[in-house]
């Protein structure tokens, strides 16, 4: 499944979609929180589902090359992360659906 | 790849939205120079918890990095409090990070353990008060 796939499939709602979502591949489902943890352990080409909505999850999100990120359980996405992430063109996704949920559907679609 | 190339970076005390700037950009040569993903994904996640370290602790400092056709060199250097138990600050899980830290998703106490994992090499030269300074090599093959 492509990430233009996962966001037609899935209906999360879009903060930003990178240009490439037709070419990339969701290899994975992943869930983490703690970014220290997020750093080692995002698989590339993962859909990184988290609650963590900050720059910081933008950089790990790029260093990891996760194909795209999604911010689950409606946490509120600061103005400045969202630009960020048109800015260095990273899928940024949103729902109201806890992350088990919302990486369940994922997996589904993969 | 060709001769070896030379990269200072300036790392900010307490800017975490600049954190990662530096890693990104060694990323990006690593990338261009034709390093394999894995090696790339090794330096960047070690250069980027080293970073954040820096961010962290101590009051900001300077990261040099060598990128040579055999290995990639970074040394960080900052002029923070030191660290006074390495043995301790090594441990998976043990966290000196403050509560606002904390609540930006790090000070899991993984940061040392994630470098000593994703560098080839790794040495620690650390003074009290003074400062400390990582070196770390990831190897090319």
């Amino acid at each position: 499944m492509t990430v233009k796939e996962l966001i037609e499939k899935t209906g999360f709602r879009v903060i930003h979609e990178a240009g490439n979502t037709a070419e990339t591949t969701v290899e994975k489902a992943y869930c983490c929180d703690l970014l220290s943890v997020a750093m080692s352990r995002v698989p590339e080409g993962a859909a990184w589902v988290t609650v963590m909505s900050n720059l910081n999850t933008l950089a790990v999100a790029s260093l990891t090359e996760a194909a795209c990120v999604i911010i689950a359980e409606g946490t509120a996405i600061d103005a400045n992360v969202a630009a960020k992430a048109k800015e260095q063109d990273i899928t940024l996704l949103s729902t109201e659906l806890p992350e088990f949920d919302a990486a369940l559907l994922i997996y589904n679609g993969i | 790849m060709s001769d070896t190339v030379k990269l200072t970076y300036q790392v900010s005390h307490e800017d975490f939205t600049r954190a990662g700037e530096a890693s990104s950009d060694v990323k990006r040569h690593l990338k261009k120079m034709g390093f394999s993903p894995e090696v790339v994904r090794k330096v960047a996640i070690a250069m980027y918890e080293g970073e954040i370290n820096m961010v962290i602790h101590a009051k900001g400092g300077t990261i040099d990095v060598e990128i040579s056709p055999d290995d990639i060199l970074m040394v960080l250097k900052d002029v923070g409090p030191g660290i006074p138990d390495i043995e301790k600050a090594m441990q998976a899980g043990y966290s000196t990070a403050p509560d606002n830290v904390r609540a930006l998703g790090f000070g899991a106490g993984m940061g040392l353990p994630n470098m000593k994992q994703y560098s080839d090499e790794m040495e620690i030269d650390t003074k009290l008060g003074v400062g400390t300074t990582v070196t770390m090599k990831v190897y090319q093959g």
